[in-house]
């Protein structure tokens, strides 16, 4: 078998055996898996820009909030359904993604990591400061009542589910087969050798625009995706937390692996479910694990192995 | 009040912010310029000196400046001394990678809060005062009778308050004359121009690294210690001291220390006088907004000369 269709059938694969999960978890882990899904598609579009663009962003949260907002604000202000409404939180990410990045790229390395945090502190403290309709701290609840699409009810378990696997698979499938056009290969090369693509030819800057505005616009799909399907808008999730979250997933994960997000998601989602059980300083295991990762396994669970057994992984 | 005693006040009110922003400042810019580490969890040292000084208060019997006086030896000592392990264990490890030491110090951020949060508990604590006389403050204003002196009601300053402010300045004296005048400067400002040539001459590089680094952690409770009478100690505190460094380091320009210190007293003076008359978070969404900026424009810092 040839590369690609070994990664087709790896996807479609995945694809599969989750949508086989939704009818066979208990209702506990399907609601969790569905949660996960979701973030994942948060972590897949931090992956485009930090795995294979090699550019380290602290300031994510404001993508994901824009989406979660744009959705939001839409459904509960202005009473839009949720299409027009997802829409709309679609275009306030590609438009917050824009302006951010015309604005960070002229930046690199500790700089940009800084400018992207500061924008990221500014749009967290707007939505504090714009309470009057954010809701501020407290945020709010999106009426269950107009979460549903086509006549399919979102707040149902099972179609909750498989909206969230819907919205995975597209930004998983979308990714892997971008990075296996020319457009991902320059992104790659761009991440490995800067200057040697400037020299090939190649526009660096307008790759690296591209590459800020996919991945905060699937940054910010996953968070309209998470209003709709959880019905809840709150400022936490545009705060610095958010910002190392994705963060942590695709550097357990694996960064510049395409089903490394998930697996990394999957792994601190249940980390952090298992040990708030046991304490409330959770926060404390994402401490360890990052501080461990950065230690003994950069290349995150799926690019150990990669390395090691299986170098045909995309 | 009218309007000058009242700006007075609000003028005041900031050199105290100022003064402690300054050193915990001067800790993260020392760290950036001589080892080119930009420590995340430098606001979590911020709060373990608070922390501690809290412990240390509260073991400590006795007149109150007798536990205060401890805490100011004891807290930057501790913090100081994880520091220097988290140099050895974590930074040294990664081989001060600038992309690893941002994601490990993210880590250890997060350790050093949450541990707190174990060991200290969620509700914040205060510490008490050795000393605190108000002292009012004359205003001098020309009435109906010609010039005449008064005390406003409110106008005042207590005398610890006055302490931090000359505390503050004698550490950052101090700073500058061991960075200047003494052998352990120099070495420390060797390598910071070139590592490599500081090696070939024999400055035990990784030494200085981890003293260094225990400096900075140092000073950020320091500056902890000298605020934890005026605010309280909170495992959460580190994150508002650890962004308005960000700010004064960059608009400093980074690791410059000169530069540090005037953007410390420009910042805070403006974020005390500030948030007297404007929303504090509208005033703190314009001063993230202008550093980002600042970066984006000039890199080098409105003081710097070289880039970053």
């Amino acid at each position: 078998m040839s590369i690609s269709a070994k990664s087709f059938a790896l996807h479609a694969g995945l694809i599969a055996v989750l949508f086989a999960l939704g009818f066979l978890l208990p209702t506990y882990h399907q609601g969790n898996l569905a949660r996960i899904m979701v973030l994942a598609t948060y972590a897949v579009g931090y992956n485009v820009l930090f795995g294979y663009t090699g550019l380290l962003s602290l300031g994510h949260a404001m993508f994901f909030a824009a989406g979660m907002y744009g959705l939001g604000l839409a459904m509960h202000l202005g009473g839009l359904p949720p299409i027009p409404a997802f829409i709309i939180g679609l275009i306030a990410a590609a438009a917050l993604s824009t302006i951010v990045a015309l604005l960070a790229l002229r930046t690199i390395g500790v700089a940009f990591m800084i400018v992207t945090l500061m924008f990221s502190q500014a749009v967290f403290l707007t939505i504090l400061y714009l309470g009057t309709y954010t809701g501020g701290d407290e945020g709010f609840v999106i009426a269950q009542s107009s979460r549903q699409i086509l006549g399919y009810d979102l707040t149902h378990p099972l179609t909750r589910y498989m909206a969230a696997l819907f919205v995975f698979s597209a930004a998983l499938l979308i990714t892997a087969r971008m990075m296996q056009a020319s457009f991902g290969q320059v992104l790659i090369g761009v991440r490995e050798n800067e200057e040697r693509t400037t020299m090939l030819g190649y526009d660096v800057f307008r790759h690296k625009l591209a590459s800020v505005i996919i991945s905060g616009t699937i940054s910010g799909a996953a968070g309209a995706t998470y209003a709709l399907l959880f019905g809840y808008v709150g400022a936490t999730f545009g705060s610095v937390q958010y910002s190392i979250f994705p963060l942590l997933w695709v550097l357990l994960g694996g960064a510049g692996t395409t089903i490394g997000p998930l697996v990394g998601a999957v792994f601190m989602f249940y980390l952090i479910d298992y040990s708030s059980g046991l304490t409330n300083a959770y926060m404390l295991i994402a401490g360890v694990v990052l501080v461990l990762l950065t230690l003994f396994a950069r290349a995150g669970i799926v690019g150990e192995i990669r390395k090691r057994w299986v170098t045909w992984l995309p | 009040m009218d309007f000058g005693p009242h700006l007075l006040l609000a003028i005041l009110e900031g050199a105290v912010g100022a003064a402690v922003l300054a050193l915990t400042a001067l800790g993260l810019s020392l760290v950036f310029g001589v080892m080119r580490v930009v420590n995340v969890a430098h606001g979590e040292f911020f709060m373990v000196g608070a922390v501690v000084a809290w412990f240390v208060a509260d073991t400590v019997a006795g007149h109150p400046a007798l536990g205060f006086t401890a805490a100011l030896i004891i807290a930057p000592v501790v913090a100081g001394l994880i520091a220097v392990l988290v140099d050895k264990l974590v930074l040294k490890q990664v081989e001060y990678d600038p992309e690893a030491t941002i994601v490990g110090t993210i880590g250890v951020l997060y350790i050093l809060q949450q541990t707190a949060l174990m060991t200290y508990g969620p509700e914040p604590r205060p510490v008490e005062a050795p000393f605190s006389t108000r002292i009012p403050l004359p205003w001098f204003e020309w009435g109906e009778n010609g010039f005449a002196m008064f005390y406003p009601w409110g106008l005042s300053i207590t005398s610890y308050k006055l302490f931090v402010i000359c505390a503050a300045a004698a550490v950052l004296v101090a700073f500058w004359l061991i960075m200047s005048r003494t052998r352990y400067g120099l070495i420390m400002r060797a390598t910071q121009l070139d590592r490599e040539t500081a090696l070939a001459f024999g400055i035990p590089v990784s030494r200085v690294y981890s003293i260094v680094f225990g400096i900075g952690a140092g000073l950020a409770a320091l500056a902890a210690v000298l605020i934890v009478p005026i605010q309280q100690a909170y495992y959460l505190m580190g994150a508002e001291p650890l962004l308005l460094s960000f700010i004064v380091v960059i608009i400093g320009g980074l690791g410059s220390v000169r530069g540090t210190v005037v953007a410390a007293l420009l910042i805070g003076m403006s974020d005390g006088i500030i948030s007297v008359f404007l929303s504090p978070t509208l005033s703190k969404i314009i001063a993230t907004l202008l550093v980002a900026l600042v970066l984006v424009f000039r890199p080098q810092g409105l003081f710097g000369t070289k880039a970053a």
